[in-house]
């Protein structure tokens, strides 16, 4: 094993370089781009031999790759927040027509308000249209989960989004073991789709569906993509065998053995809360992790099962569904639905805002003393959102909200008539 | 290939009949081996000048690529008359995914093909006047720009005809649609700039565009063969007149085309490399009632008290045509 002081970013280029795509869609957007820059340079330096193509958008992005992969090759793309949403149409489009493109999401906050920096609201809003997706919690495991992204996508014939924190991972620079070459050939086989477009065997893709079957082609999605809830634990196994390491899977339970509280979160901040975690424990608290790794499908029975000696469910998460609440905690009451365990959702690290381990340790600390109520935004200016209310109560026209809140806070009022 | 010098007057018509032709001149519908791309049992309404127009391009397109041949298809009439899930018409390979995405696609699978070193087959992308001048405009410009190795084909009738006949950037002025009533002081759709796809197809400087019209259905096989010998993007824009949304009898589709070349309002023209080359000269120079009294999406502007100003203005289109393109002069074909 060789250790490479890298980027993220370039960390999760130089494994897809060895999963051997056949087609790469680019198109920029912060803070994915690193990831398509890297492989546009090993294609142009003739290290990769695959066709490299300059979008003109991310609808395009998607679009090409529809293309390519009902064409039969091997194809990669990725993408973030506003990039993500404008290619909406084309990733649904992709999942119903099955095919095994693989995509990174290096995640980031949606505007308005324009916000460049990480949470997970953009992976979210894509979590119904019948992608994998699956959320690292380091860069290593963001190289590991692109290699059996590929692997799953092909075996099931669907679409796999890898989500990775965008700055917190794409951009951190760290020592990471990027394996050989034999290494993922030994674990990945080439390509070879179940149905492809080809003059010799001529097959009509995308016809129109109406009421009449409908209903069972969609059922039939849902099936197929549960399928993965048996596969992903054994390509983790079998990632193992070839690599050493583990990674991937369904979740990852961590110090739960004998916790009253489970705090259940995804991606980066799992490191984070561990630490907070472990501190807690040596405090004599009750407390353990689980981390969800595949958010599509969702685990309902691995994560009932891991969750079966807790009485207090603490979902932390990075969005949160407007007019409702969490996000990845209405997903959790499903799975203990009946169980009668209390779910608390706390919503953290909107639009980058740190997630400090002072922060955790004291809402960690409330919700253990029943001091927490169902949905909390931890770290929230909580005078600066009164003010705004109030003002909005007296002024009709109160304009934007980002604008108001910025006004109050005085980070530009100087400059606002 | 090149064109006999026939007269006219050997045939009696516009058609120039296939048994007057050399066996190697003949149209490729014309011959017992045609592919049959686009296969009978389709749902294209009686008349559909959409669907004669893609079964003349997609036949001659897979005559001139040994029937190596892959077809993606925006959605629209073309797509849904088609593939009415679980039959289809096509005999090649077919792929629909978006209204707006289809030149991406068609570069996507060229990508495929190309790294897979299988440089005999060739990608051609089709769809409608909406999917290509509005919803997949901008894919189609990212293709002509980085001049993938696709053709694209436009069916242009005019508006947006599969969801009920509403106004697209290739609707002419004046003409009424569900979403430009005849109605108010100035009925039917506004006196705008449109979008001329051909001309800024050809400001990309790919290699090939070419307009044609199903009136002339020799002309869109030799530019369907012409745009397949050449690599990079290419585009050929077809009119190809709707009974349904111009209200016009299913009879008079191939003479409704020929008209709006005739009077001028459809340019019929090849340009290589940005530059045209070559324009089919009008035959018999027709005033544009001849045109517009036949649709009854024009019919707003005839009755007891015609529009003159605004046909005068239709009239000008045509006429700034015929000056731009020199569509009036001796030789029937440059």
């Amino acid at each position: 094993m060789t250790l490479k002081q890298i980027e993220g970013s370039h960390g999760v280029a130089e494994t897809i370089a060895l999963c051997r795509p056949e087609v790469i869609c680019a198109y920029p957007i912060s803070p994915q781009t690193h990831i398509v820059e890297g492989l546009g340079e090993m294609v142009k330096e003739g290290l990769l031999n695959a066709e490299f193509i300059n979008v003109e958008s991310e609808f395009a992005a998607m679009s090409v790759a529809i293309g390519s992969s009902a064409a039969g090759a091997r194809t990669y793309t990725a993408t973030a927040s506003q990039g993500l949403l404008f290619m909406a149409e084309a990733v649904y489009n992709a999942a119903g027509l099955g095919l095994p493109i693989v995509m990174t999401v290096a995640n980031r906050a949606i505007g308005a308000p324009i916000n460049i920096w990480n949470d997970h609201s953009d992976s979210m809003s894509q979590r119904d249209c019948g992608w994998i997706q699956l959320f690292a919690e380091t860069n290593q495991e963001a190289m590991d989960l692109h290699i059996q992204a590929f692997k799953l996508a092909e075996e099931l014939s669907l679409p796999v989004m890898v989500c990775m924190d965008g700055f917190i991972l794409t951009h951190a620079y760290e020592r990471l073991d990027v394996p050989t070459q034999q290494q993922v050939d030994a674990f990945l086989p080439p390509f070879e789709p179940r149905q492809v477009l080809d003059p010799l065997r001529p097959v009509s893709i995308g016809a129109m569906v109406g009421p009449e079957a409908y209903t069972e082609v969609r059922y039939l999605a849902h099936v197929k993509q549960l399928q993965a809830l048996y596969l992903l634990p054994e390509i983790a196994a079998d990632f193992k065998q070839v690599f050493g390491r583990i990674a991937g899977g369904l979740i990852r339970p961590y110090q739960t053995e004998g916790a009253d509280t489970v705090v259940i979160a995804l991606g980066s901040v799992l490191g984070t809360i561990k630490d907070v975690v472990d501190e807690m424990q040596e405090a004599g608290h009750k407390i353990g992790v689980l981390g969800i790794t595949s958010f599509r499908p969702f685990p309902l029975e691995a994560i009932r099962e891991a969750l079966k000696g807790a009485t207090r469910i603490i979902v932390l998460e990075k969005c949160f569904a407007v007019g409702v609440g969490g996000i990845v905690a209405t997903n959790v009451r499903m799975a203990v639905d009946g169980t009668g365990q209390r779910v608390l959702t706390i919503v953290a690290g909107l639009g980058g805002r740190a997630i400090t381990k002072t922060s955790l340790n004291a809402i960690f600390l409330d919700a253990m003393a029943d001091k927490l109520k169902a949905l909390t935004f931890m770290d929230m200016n909580h005078s600066v959102v009164d003010r705004v209310l109030e003002h909005e109560r007296t002024v009709r026209r109160s304009g934007p909200i980002a604008e108001s809140v910025l006004r109050d806070i005085g980070v530009v009022a100087s400059n606002i008539a | 290939m090149s064109y006999q010098p026939i007269k006219f007057y050997q045939t009696g018509t516009f058609t120039v009949g296939n048994r007057l032709l050399d066996e190697s001149d003949r149209s490729v519908q014309a011959t017992a081996t045609r592919e049959n791309s686009l296969n009978s049992g389709h749902r294209a309404c009686q008349g559909c000048g959409e669907a004669l127009g893609a079964r003349y391009a997609i036949d001659a397109a897979m005559a001139a690529s040994n029937r190596q041949l892959i077809a993606a298809n925006a959605t629209g009439c073309l797509e849904v008359f088609s593939t009415p899930y679980p039959e289809t018409s096509w005999q090649i390979p077919w792929i629909h995914s978006l209204f707006g995405n289809a030149p991406a696609v068609a570069t996507g699978i060229a990508a495929a093909v190309k790294i897979k070193g299988r440089t005999d087959v060739r990608v051609v992308a089709q769809g409608g006047d909406g999917s290509t001048t509005d919803i997949g405009f901008g894919c189609l410009s990212g293709m002509f720009e980085r001049n993938d190795d696709v053709l694209y084909i436009c069916y242009d009738n005019e508006a947006y005809m599969n969801t009920g006949v509403q106004r697209s950037s290739a609707t002419p002025p004046a003409a009424r649609t569900a979403t430009t009533m005849a109605l108010g002081k100035s009925p039917g759709n506004v006196f705008g700039q449109g979008k001329n796809l051909p001309q800024i197809a050809m400001a990309h400087n790919i290699p090939y565009v070419a307009t044609a019209t199903v009136a002339d259905l020799h002309d869109l096989e030799h530019k369907v063969t012409t745009a397949m010998g050449i690599h990079g993007a290419r585009y050929i824009h077809i009119l190809v007149p709707c009974p349904l949304g111009w209200g016009s009898p299913s009879n008079d589709t191939i003479k409704l085309a020929r008209l709006a070349k005739e009077t001028g309002l459809f340019p019929v023209y090849e340009a290589l490399d940005g530059e045209v080359t070559s324009v089919s000269k009008i035959r018999k120079h027709m005033p544009v009632e001849e045109y517009l009294k036949l649709q009854r999406r024009f019919a707003h502007l005839f009755g007891k008290n015609p529009a003159t100003e605004t046909i005068a203005r239709i009239q000008a289109m045509a006429d700034k045509n015929i000056r731009k393109f020199g569509l009036l002069g001796e030789g029937v074909k440059s």
